[in-house]
This record gives structure tokens, sequence and C-alpha cells, in this order.
């Protein structure tokens, strides 16, 4: 069943354990070491919405080439404490090689026919001092495992551990090392691994999660401003935008809701700065009056929304793909606005600065919408490219006759702010006239309804294309949209078919010039989305009468695993 | 008086002839001549209602968001560019009400921003439902066997938050009103000033003559830096004390908190574009 996804040069590995036995730790560490070692790497880790306990899973792939999507196939599963493997078994073949002490792993593996690596790593953590070792032997025992050079390890282990007082680093690295020993005994008693070759391009590429490309495109848009409520999954780029706050001159403000949030970002970009807001599903909800504003006052505005599933609370720590309706609907009355979606974290990079570019050149709000999935897994970046100049501000500066509102051809007036030039910058949530005064007169509203929704047109120009892997005019064409791209191109490669292509979409609203040229060419379309209703089917349906013949839809919480994808075009390709 | 924030162009007022609002604006507007204040250095932001409309009537910078809504945008406007002078202006419904929540974190931002609050204890653009500051026993539309509820007491409640500018005014002392607006707008740090004002037209129970009669002037004997002093000037049930309740000097404004501003005062849209940190920031990534 999963042998035709099986790249002979990569290898996939699972830790399976409970809240706060340190996986993350273990999964920051572990990429690094990989990818500094040459290696391809991809992680993605899946937890539940509790501090201890229950049971989380990091999943890390290494390969020879850039991966970065889950796979089903465990070539090597470590169960941390009893009941570990339950939510694997599914996953778990013959072929998995399980690794860690026996007493973790299930009775049905241990009798025979699954190969079993017996290795006490509780034992050893308690010589090292505690179990708050396991996690930094672990990463010892798969860099000894995968040829990752001593020194590099150690020194990593150095860099994680030295800000705590060189007592617990000094341990650590001792832990690293008793792990190592046993990897690399591992390696030598001749256990069979493929060979995934290194590269010094990889050693030399940047590591990242979708976290780090939002925050790193924030920065090179032009972002000053900062104002969120903290909300998973989207909680970590308020973070590290506020671990940033001093050495870019940013301004960070925790508020006392989304509403405060979103109002103090519109109040920022009146007064010239740069404002982004960071949130999910709910938090947004709470956000869709300003959102309104926004369309009213001609403000440009950006917020990020790292999707997770509802309705409601839902479940706060996982992935979907359900808030698109969400984010195109939101809001009363009718105004113009930009949805944008990476796949990968260098469009996420280049999506968010253009989110920024946008908002301000159009004076729209600008959605980013991404999910957990996207946000939380790490993998190997080569190369961003960091434009010159970086962002350029669309303030004018005012003069004594200046209107905020001032009728143009193109539905854009020139934005002031307050305290540059000698104009007054007016702006109301009433209709108003060309200076920001309340009217109710009816041509006037006429002319503002028109002047706003005019702006979409000249949107249209700007479009961000389609990105389309395999061949044009293809007989099928798989369309996605958002964090899907990486295990939908994989999926391609795994199935190979030159009568298969697949749309990706990153800008998903308004819709890109050419969709329907592009979807024409093909004779049966199947949709991928990790929601239970198809909304990007529908709002492509809608706006071009496009109808798929199939859908591959995934609503559980988790990502798509690459063989879902590959048994699921399989099945729908042989009915055709 | 000078002309300096009177409108260029004429314009139909909403607001009631006799409303408290026509001497508040009035006052409002003496207060920023005599500071000599620019209106292009002047942003006034303000929700929804009669009093919201405050910023339509007189020359100046504004934002007229939403219902409630006010402060947070005065408080990041402030933010984003410390040389200005932000005031919030808006009703009791907006500011208390809708707005509730935002009042107690800005208090406890501590912006250098003023709050205006007119207060008519009841909802006038809406045509007379109760406001939060409406007091038990009155009846409305809505509230047809009377408000069964105590007034929300935005005074105390600013007092308990150790806001560091607390004062109470009245419409109807438009002199006292513009000194109180004077010491509001120069301190440095949140103030709220609450001005007591009637609604001609939909509360026939505390007008013109009621509020007179139950409100008096704190004198010289009250010490504005004693909170408890301040507590006992806000509390009392039957009468309002007016003036100056309440000044904290101790706690740092909203900016001083905010590295952003440690070493530069400059707007934010006023700092160049740093390619250099951008690209060293990503060679952090690499290692």
């Amino acid at each position: 069943m999963t042998t035709k996804a099986h790249m002979p040069e990569d290898l996939s590995f699972l830790v399976s354990g409970e809240a706060g036995q340190g996986l993350q730790t273990f999964e920051q560490l572990m990429v690094r070491v990989f990818k500094l070692s040459g290696l391809h790497v991809f992680s993605y880790s899946e937890f539940m919405s509790r501090i201890r306990g229950g049971n989380n899973s990091t999943q890390i792939r290494i390969s020879s080439q850039g991966v970065a999507s889950c796979t089903r196939r465990i070539d090597i599963m470590v169960p941390l404490h009893e009941g570990a493997m339950e939510r694997f078994r599914e996953r778990i073949t013959p072929a998995t090689v399980i690794l860690g002490e026996k007493e973790f792993m299930d009775r049905a593996y241990t009798g025979g026919g699954y190969p079993i690596v017996d290795m006490p790593l509780s034992r050893m953590a308690g010589e090292m001092g505690g179990q708050v070792y396991v996690n930094v032997i672990l990463t010892g025992v798969f860099s000894g495992l995968f040829g990752v050079g001593q020194d590099l390890l150690e020194d990593q282990v150095r860099q994680a551990f030295g800000r705590t007082g060189d007592v617990r680093a000094a341990a650590n690295i001792a832990a690293a090392r008793t792990g190592y020993e046993k990897g690399s005994h591992l390696l030598r008693s001749g256990q069979a691994l493929p060979v995934i070759e290194r590269s010094d391009a990889v050693k030399e590429a940047l590591l990242m999660n979708g976290v780090d490309a939002v925050v790193l495109g924030c920065l090179a848009g032009g972002c000053t401003f900062i104002s969120s409520y903290p909300m998973s999954p989207s909680t970590n780029v308020l973070v590290l935008l506020a671990r940033y706050a001093e050495e870019f001159d940013l301004v960070v403000e925790q508020a006392e809701d989304e509403i405060s949030a979103v109002n103090m970002a519109l109040g920022s970009w009146y007064a010239g700065g740069r404002a982004l807001v960071t949130t999910s599903g709910g938090g947004f909800a709470l956000m869709v009056e300003g959102l309104s504003l926004a369309g009213c006052i001609e403000s440009p505005l950006v917020i990020h929304i790292g999707q997770r599933p509802g309705p409601a609370t839902g479940l706060p720590t996982r992935t979907e793909q359900a808030d698109l309706e969400h984010a195109l609907y939101a809001g009363h009355g009718e105004f113009p606005r930009l949805i944008l979606a990476p796949g990968t974290p260098e469009e996420g990079f280049t999506l968010t600065r253009h989110a920024f570019t946008m908002a301000d050149r159009y004076q729209i709000p600008v959605i980013l919408l991404t999910d957990q999935f996207y946000l939380e897994s790490n993998c190997v970046v080569q190369h961003l490219d960091i434009p010159e100049p970086l962002y350029e501000h669309a303030v004018v500066e005012t003069d004594p006759a200046y209107m905020r509102y001032r009728l143009t051809d193109t539905g854009i007036s020139p934005r002031g702010v307050p305290g540059f030039g000698q104009g007054l910058v007016c702006v109301d949530s009433d209709e108003h006239d060309e200076y920001g005064f309340i009217t109710e007169d009816a041509k006037v509203r006429t002319a503002m309804v028109d002047k706003r929704l005019r702006k979409l047109g000249a949107m249209q120009n700007e479009c961000i294309p389609p990105t389309l892997v395999g061949p044009e005019g293809s007989r099928f064409l798989v369309v996605g949209w958002g964090s899907t791209f990486p295990v939908v191109k994989e999926a391609l490669g795994v199935l190979g078919r030159d009568d298969l292509a697949f749309l990706h979409f990153s800008q998903v609203y308004p819709l890109p010039t050419r969709t329907v040229e592009i979807l024409d060419r093909s004779q049966r379309r199947i949709v991928i989305e990790n929601n239970a209703t198809a909304q990007f089917a529908r709002l492509i349906r809608q706006h071009t009468g496009i109808v798929f013949d199939g859908k591959i839809l995934k609503y559980d919480g988790m990502p798509f695993l690459l063989e879902e994808v590959v048994e699921q075009l399989e099945a729908l390709l042989e009915r055709w | 008086m000078a002309a300096e924030f009177d409108l260029d162009h004429h314009t139909d007022v909403a607001w009631c002839p006799g409303c408290g609002n026509h001497s508040i604006l009035a006052a409002l507007k003496a207060t920023l001549v005599e500071l000599g204040l620019r209106p292009e250095s002047l942003v006034l932001v303000s929700g929804i209602g009669q009093a919201a409309k405050t910023p339509q009537y007189l020359k100046a910078n504004f934002f007229n968001g939403l219902h409630g809504r006010s402060l947070p945008v005065a408080t990041a406007v402030k933010l984003t560019n410390p040389g200005l002078t932000v005031i919030a202006e808006s009703g009791d419904g907006c500011m208390y009400g809708e707005g509730g929540n935002h009042l107690i974190h800005a208090v406890r931002r501590n912006p250098d921003i003023t709050a205006v609050v007119h207060n008519n204890m009841v909802y006038a653009l809406t045509k007379g439902q109760a406001s939060p500051t409406s007091t038990r026993g009155f009846v409305t539309p809505v509230q047809v066997s009377g408000v069964c509820t105590d007034p929300l007491n935005a005074i105390a409640l600013a007092v308990a938050l150790n806001a560091s500018f607390v004062a109470r005014a009245f419409s109807g002392d438009r002199e006292r009103t513009a000194e109180i607006l004077k010491q509001a707008i120069t301190h440095r740090g949140f103030a709220l000033v609450e001005i007591l004002q009637p609604c001609v037209s939909f509360n026939r129970v505390n007008t013109f003559q009621w509020f007179r009669e139950h409100s008096y002037y704190l004198d010289d004997s009250h010490n504005p830096s004693d909170r408890e002093a301040a507590f006992a000037a806000a509390s009392q049930g039957d009468r309002f004390a007016l003036g100056l309740i309440y000044r904290n000097t101790g706690v740092p404004a909203m900016t001083d908190c905010h590295s952003a501003y440690r070493r530069d005062n400059r707007p934010l849209f006023r700092r160049p574009a740093d390619r250099g940190r951008i690209e060293a920031l990503l060679n952090r990534k690499r290692t």
C-alpha cells in the first residue's frame, strides 16, 4: 500500500510523546543539525491543545531532494510513553523500525515480525541526570545514525542550551554524545538504511517554517506596527515579531481583544504606520466590523489568518482550510479586498510583502490565509530574494486643498497622513464626500461606491498568476490553493503521469485573469482542499461557471499525507 | 475668539438646539486656540453617536470610526506618531457601553491622549434607550418598567484603575469646562474627562436644572494626588463632583514603554527602510 510513494533516497521518522517531553526542542535541534549537515529536511508536529500529557508527534523527513509534506509511511517510529503507538497503528508496517524502550512499544509489534531496536532511553536519561535528557539523547541517536558530524551536533547543542548556564549545556552535550554513540553503533552494526546524499547547497540554505516566512515578509514589506490578541495557530507570528521589535523598530501591542487589535491597526495606518493583525478564524470573526471599516475609510490593512478547524473553538491546535469563504464574505457592505494564500515559505515571504504593497497602493484590506500546517512545518529554502528598494510608501504630502477621497479614474485617492503637509486628513465610517465629511447625498453616495469598487479593475493588472506544475493543457488537472502545494506537487512526482498537471493558486481572490483559460484546457478537473465542502471549487464555479469533476477533501484536523493524495488521485483517474 | 478651528465651509449641524454638545464644542475650540495648537497636528477620533459627530464641526484631522472603538484607534494614532495631539471624543454609550472594555485597557496602557466623554445618561441618536449611566428607574421605550441597574461610575472605575488623570465637567459651564480640558490635553498620559450634559430631546429627568442641582465643584481642599480622597469624591451617590478628581503622575506614558521610541521619537513613517537588517536576519536562518 505504501510502497508506491516510497522513494529510495527519502526517510521518514516519527517520534511520539506526551506534551512536556521536549518534542519541540527535539524537533528544532534535529532539523538544524540535519540541515547543517547538508540533508534536505522537513518536519511537522501535531499536538493537542494541552500543556502536559496526551499524545503529540513530530514527523521528520530527510531526503536528498527538497520535500515539504507529511508521509503516511514511517520508516522509524520512536514511542516515548506507554500507548504512544496507538494513534499510528495504521501507519506502521512490517518495514517500520521501532526504536526505543520495549515497555513503550505496543505488544502487537514486539512478538516478532517487526524490526525492533531496543534502546533504554529512559535509563540512559536517568543516568545523565533525569528524563529531560531523553530528547537530546534522541537527537544524538539520529545524528549518529545518519552520519552527522559529532562536532556539528555538539556545537548545536551548545548553542541551544548555552544560555541556560554552562552546567546544563555541558549535561546536554554529554547526553547528545551518549545518544550519538548509540546511533553510530547502530549504523556500524549494519542496519540497512538508504544512503541519503548530502549537498553543500543545503548547508548554506535557509531553514524556515511558515511563521518565519510571514514574519520576514512583514519586515520586507515595511511593517512597523502589530496589534493582535493571541490565538493558535497565529500567535507565533506575534511572538516572533515581538522578538524582533527592538531590532526592527516595531511597535508591538497585545490588544485586549481582536476588536481593539483591528481598530488599532486602522489607527496606525491612518497615522502613517504599516500595520498587521494576526489571528485565526474566531478572532477574525471579531474583526469583521473593523474589516468593513477599512472598506469604508479606504484604509490599507493586512490581516493574517492562520486557519484552524472550526466551527467555534473547533480543534485549536490543528489544521484546516475552511475559512476561505469567511475571509471572502466577511464584512457588511460592498468593498474590494485581496486574499492571498501561500503554498511554500518562499511564497509566504513574497506574498506577505506583496500584501503590504497592495494594501498600501489600493487602500484595501488584504487577507493572508495560512493554516497550522503551513505555519508550523519546517523545511529548507534555498533563497529569498530581498528586493531593492524594500518597499515604497504610497503616502503623499498634503496641501491645504487636500481631499482624502478625491474622485479619480482608478478609484485610488492619494493618501495623506496627519501631520505630513498642510492639509487635513479626514476619514469617516459614515458615507462621506471627497473631504471625508458625512453626507447622505444620493449622487455622492453612488460616486463613492463606484470609486471604491473601481479599484478592483486596476487590481486585476497586478494578479499573482497560478503556478502550473506539469504540462500545459493536460487531460487531467488538479487544482489547489494555499498550503497543499508541496504535497500535491510531490504526489504528481510519485505518479509520474504526463496527462496530469497541478494548478496552484496563491492569489485566491480576485481570481487571476487567466483562470478560465487555463482551466478550460483540461477535460477533467479535480479540486483538492483541506476542508469539507470544497470552498475554492465553489468560488471558481461562481466566478467562471466551471464545475469540478472530482474532489479530494480532508477535514479531520490533519494535513494531507502524501500517500493519501497519490491514492485518491489514482482512484479518480482510474474511473475516467 | 480666534477662528483657527472654525470650519471653512458651512455645515448642517445635526445637534438639537439647546443640546449640551454645542457648549462642549465651543469649550473645546477655545481650549485648542488657547493652547496654540494647529489643526494639522491635531487628530480627533470618535465613535458613533451624536457626541461622536463633534469632529465634523471643527477644523482638524479626524477619524470618525466605529461605535465604541475610538480609544483603540486614538491609542494607535499616538503610538504611530507621538508628535500629534490626539483627542478621543464620544458619548457615554460609545465609551462606557460598546467600548467599555477598551476604556479599561486604555487607562491601563496610559497613552498620552485625552478621552472626552459626553455623558447625557441616555442613547439619543437611537431615540431614547437607556445608557450605561442612566439612573435607576429611568423609563424608556425599552426599559419600560424603568432601568433596574445602577449607573456605571466611570470616574470611580478610572480611579480604581489608577488612571493618570480623571476629571469631570458640566457642559453648562463653558469656561470651567475649557479650563478642565486644557489641563487634560496638556497632561502627559491618559486623561479622562467626563462632561455631564443634558439631552433636551430624550432625557426629561436629567435636565440642565437637575445637573446644576446635582453637581458641585471640588474646592482647594481636595488633593487630586490623594487616591482615597479621589475615591470619596468619585463615589458620592447623590451629587457629582466636578473638576480634577485624580491625578497620578507616577505612571509612564505608553510610548515610553515601547522600544521603538527609546532612542527615536520620529513618527514610524519617517523611519527609513533598512535592507541590511533583513539580510542579516536571513543569514541567521542559514546557521
